[in-house]
């Protein structure tokens, strides 16, 4: 058997034609766009906002400019990496077009990487102008940390893709029935990953379970960043290491989920 | 009715259980290249699982598919670009243009002069003037055309279609029947046609192979079959195998 028969075989022109698919449909419809920017500019205004006032009364927020906003822009990061790379891939099952796209020559490895490029680009249509705003309202610069922050991005990223990687293969499993994961996974994160919070104020038993998760350590790294200034390359390692595990082990469930689809024919959508 | 040499698609015991139903039970086929076969049968025969299989999108429970000479699915990607399909069980996208769904699959299939080629389809099909129309916007008969030209983008050596006509007026249908033939003679094309529609098949097909409730109830031309079950008609022959009766039962 030959690499190409197992699907390694991977062409930049196959992905390149899938992400221009997606560009196409994106810059069709102007709701599309205007819903990446619409629930992160609300989300950063909101906790801009109370982080404000709770930084007029308490001393210790006062000193800890910016957490909640950092906060939740990373958070969206995760949230909205994920989003855009299950969106994409829900489009197709809305679109009935997985029958055409599997039957077509195009390999697993090149859909998924058309994906995660599409997530990228979602990902700055609505974080780069949001990002913006949190200057102009707050004077929270995310840019100014640097290196710092193409490290969250790194790490967040890729447990985004991770889980909109393994969210695919539910949806090409149990077709639509599975659609309701790709919108709520990621809020199983939120409180888990301590976005908000730090990880000490969990019960010792889910600060395990915490642990576990790469983005826990990017929302701990972001808040010594921010609070005791400095940059913690330690906790950035151990996020890469999971991170390297959860998408291995999502890539691997994927493959598993795909050749259940097919041995379940539910790859033809509304087939008897 | 077997044919010995190369076979472009050979199906050999195939069976596939859905859990507890048995969609395919233990049928055997080949197609030889060139030529066009209708697969006929009422709903839930087994039609659809039967092409699935052959296009990769499902596996076997037992038995084994070939198509030009590659195990389906196991070494799908050694031929699904010498394949090619039309089925209403999937769509184009609906916000893109007509030109940006061909552009698209086009890139997929590594068409060569793809833009030449979209043209040279657009004109086949009399699809020029909609290509810069969204695909939803289509009526269902220009849908159909613009799904014919998806599936003959990349000039597939096997082509596989699922009710090609249906939803069309007849004088659409007619035209897409014209096309296909001429399509299979001048590339030597391998089809195979699963329609309700008896003309159609009377019409396009060389062979036609009937199946009941996952297995194969007649497999001949058209002119054996009629003969055998003493009818005029294919729909009439459909009629037999579909309730169990045959022309003596029913005279």
């Amino acid at each position: 058997m030959s690499l190409s028969d197992t699907g390694v075989n991977f062409s930049i022109r196959r992905v390149s034609a899938m992400v221009q698919r997606y560009w196409y449909l994106l810059r069709s419809s102007w709701p599309r766009i205007l819903d990446l920017i619409y629930w992160p500019a609300v989300q950063m205004l909101m906790w801009g906002f109370l982080q404000l006032y709770i930084s007029q009364n308490a001393g210790y927020f006062a000193q800890a400019g910016g957490v909640f906003i950092g906060a939740v822009l990373l958070w969206d990061i995760l949230f909205r990496g994920q989003l855009g790379f299950s969106i994409s891939f829900l489009e197709e099952m809305y679109a009935r077009n997985l029958g055409n796209l599997m039957m077509s020559p195009l390999r697993p490895p090149e859909f998924l990487a058309a994906l995660m490029i599409m997530s990228v680009v979602r990902l700055s249509i609505g974080m780069i102008p949001v990002s913006l705003l949190a200057i102009a309202f707050f004077g929270f610069n995310l840019w100014a940390m640097g290196f710092a922050l193409a490290a969250f991005f790194v790490n967040l990223i890729l447990t985004s893709w991770a889980i909109g990687i393994f969210v695919a293969g539910l949806l090409l499993r149990n077709g639509l029935g599975a659609e309701s994961m790709a919108w709520t996974i990621m809020f199983l994160f939120l409180p888990l990953t301590c976005v908000y919070y730090p990880v000490g104020v969990l019960p010792e038993w889910l600060q395990y379970v915490a642990w576990c998760l790469p983005p826990t350590y990017v929302f701990e790294g972001m808040r010594a960043l921010l609070i005791d200034h400095v940059f913690r390359a330690d906790l950035m390692l151990e996020a890469f290491a999971f991170n390297v595990v959860l998408f291995c082990g999502a890539s691997v469930a994927f493959l598993k989920l795909l050749a259940s689809a097919r041995e379940q024919g539910s790859l033809l959508q509304g087939a008897d | 009715m077997h044919e010995t040499v190369s076979p472009a698609i050979a199906v050999d015991n195939l069976v596939k259980v859905y859990k507890a139903s048995t969609a395919v039970d233990g049928i055997s086929f080949r197609l030889a290249p060139g030529t066009i076969t209708g697969l006929l049968g009422g709903n839930g025969a087994g039609k659809t699982t039967t092409i699935a299989t052959i296009m990769g999108l499902v596996t076997p429970t037992a038995g084994t598919v070939t198509v030009l000479g590659a195990n389906m699915p196991r070494e799908r990607y050694r031929v699904l670009h010498r394949m090619n399909f039309e089925s209403p069980y999937v769509d184009m996208p609906m916000r893109l243009t007509v030109r940006q769904n061909l552009s698209v699959f086009g890139q997929l299939y590594a068409v060569p002069d793809l833009k030449g080629r979209i043209a040279g389809l657009a004109a086949d099909l009399e699809l020029t003037e909609f290509l810069d129309r969204p695909a939803g916007k289509l009526s269902s008969g220009q849908k159909t055309r613009v799904s014919l030209a998806k599936a003959l983008l990349n000039r597939p050596d096997v082509l596989l279609l699922d009710e090609p006509t249906a939803s069309l007026d007849p004088d659409t249908a007619d035209w897409v029947r014209g096309h296909l033939e001429r399509y299979r003679h001048d590339n030597n094309a391998t089809i195979l046609l699963a329609s309700h529609n008896m003309n159609e098949v009377e019409r396009l097909c060389d062979r036609v192979i009937i199946m009941k409730k996952g297995r194969i109830e007649g497999d001949d031309t058209p002119e054996r079959l009629l003969a055998h079950y003493g009818r005029a008609t294919l729909e009439e022959v459909f009629l037999d195998v579909a309730r169990g009766t045959s022309a003596e039962a029913a005279s």
